[in-house]
């Protein structure tokens, strides 16, 4: 069985779906029995989340209005 | 079905691939360049004006005008040669915000102390630990993880190779990580909550 370092390090490549597949067996076989390691993994796709949710930040009025006129200047 | 017409139908063009991207661009640019995102959009809009020929098909226009907003991105760093602080990769490497909670126990009374961690952070205490990060390892973080771009994409806009913004993810993932602790302590995000 891998150590918990190796399972923790691969954590998130695991959770982006961009590990190997012999790396994806031997991380979830780790996961199978030690539980830090679930509590780790858990964190690590809160973790995710809390990135992925500054994506719905709202753009100001009067930014977007600025980048439409710039967009309407274009043609002379 | 790409032309190279004349100036008015290129802007026609570039007008309706961009109307829709704005609000995605300049969150992107938020996060890449904080206040400068306006213009670092500007910039954007006008470069990609300059190349539209170069765009063959409009269904790559979301990737393309990424692209060139994370190069626009980028020249405002060169131009202004600021690097934001960066701590030891090798300390960072070993670096694991989760033991890092369990052994400091922010919150002696919580049984969900990792959630009550992350809890504490709006989307600005998120944006100011992202802009911590030097821009090497915070572009990627904020292309994928944000943007949902895959490692591969970022890639070909970065003109970098894979293994190269692959490492650039893991380190820029542990520094993102233990920023996300500095913040919380110098910011007093976690004594608030304990007192
Ligand atoms: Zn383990």
């Amino acid at each position: 069985m891998i150590s918990c370092a190796e399972a923790v390090r691969q954590l998130w490549e695991y959770l982006d779906d961009v590990i190997p597949e012999t790396e994806r067996v031997s991380v979830e076989a780790h996961l199978a029995r030690c539980r830090r390691c679930c509590g780790e993994l858990e964190f690590a796709r809160e973790l995710r989340l809390t990135l992925a949710s500054t994506a719905n930040e709202s753009i100001p009025h009067g930014v977007l209005r600025r980048l439409h006129e710039t967009l309407e200047e274009l043609e002379p | 079905m790409v032309v190279a017409g004349s100036r008015a139908d290129r802007a026609e063009r570039i007008r309706r691939l961009a109307h829709e991207e704005l609000p995605r661009l300049y969150r992107i640019a938020r996060r890449i360049v904080g206040d400068e995102a306006e213009d670092a959009v500007q910039d954007c809009l006008l470069k990609a004006f300059q190349k539209i020929d170069q765009l063959q098909d409009d269904t790559a226009a979301r990737s393309w005008l990424t692209s060139i907003l994370v190069n626009c991105c980028r020249d405002r760093y060169r131009s202004q040669s600021r690097r934001p602080d960066e701590v030891e990769f090798d300390e960072v490497e070993e670096f694991s915000l989760y033991r890092k909670i369990a052994y400091e126990d922010p919150f002696p009374y919580s049984d969900s102390l990792h959630l009550d961690f992350l809890a504490e952070f709006g989307n600005e205490d998120v944006r100011a630990v992202l802009l911590r990060i030097s821009e090497l390892y915070r572009i990627p973080l904020v292309l994928v993880y944000m943007d949902g771009f895959l490692a591969r994409e970022v890639a070909a806009m970065l003109d970098a190779p894979l293994g190269t913004v692959l490492a650039r993810l893991h380190r820029g993932r542990k520094l993102f990580e233990k920023q996300m602790w500095e913040y919380a302590s110098e910011r007093g995000l976690l004594r608030e909550v304990t007192r």
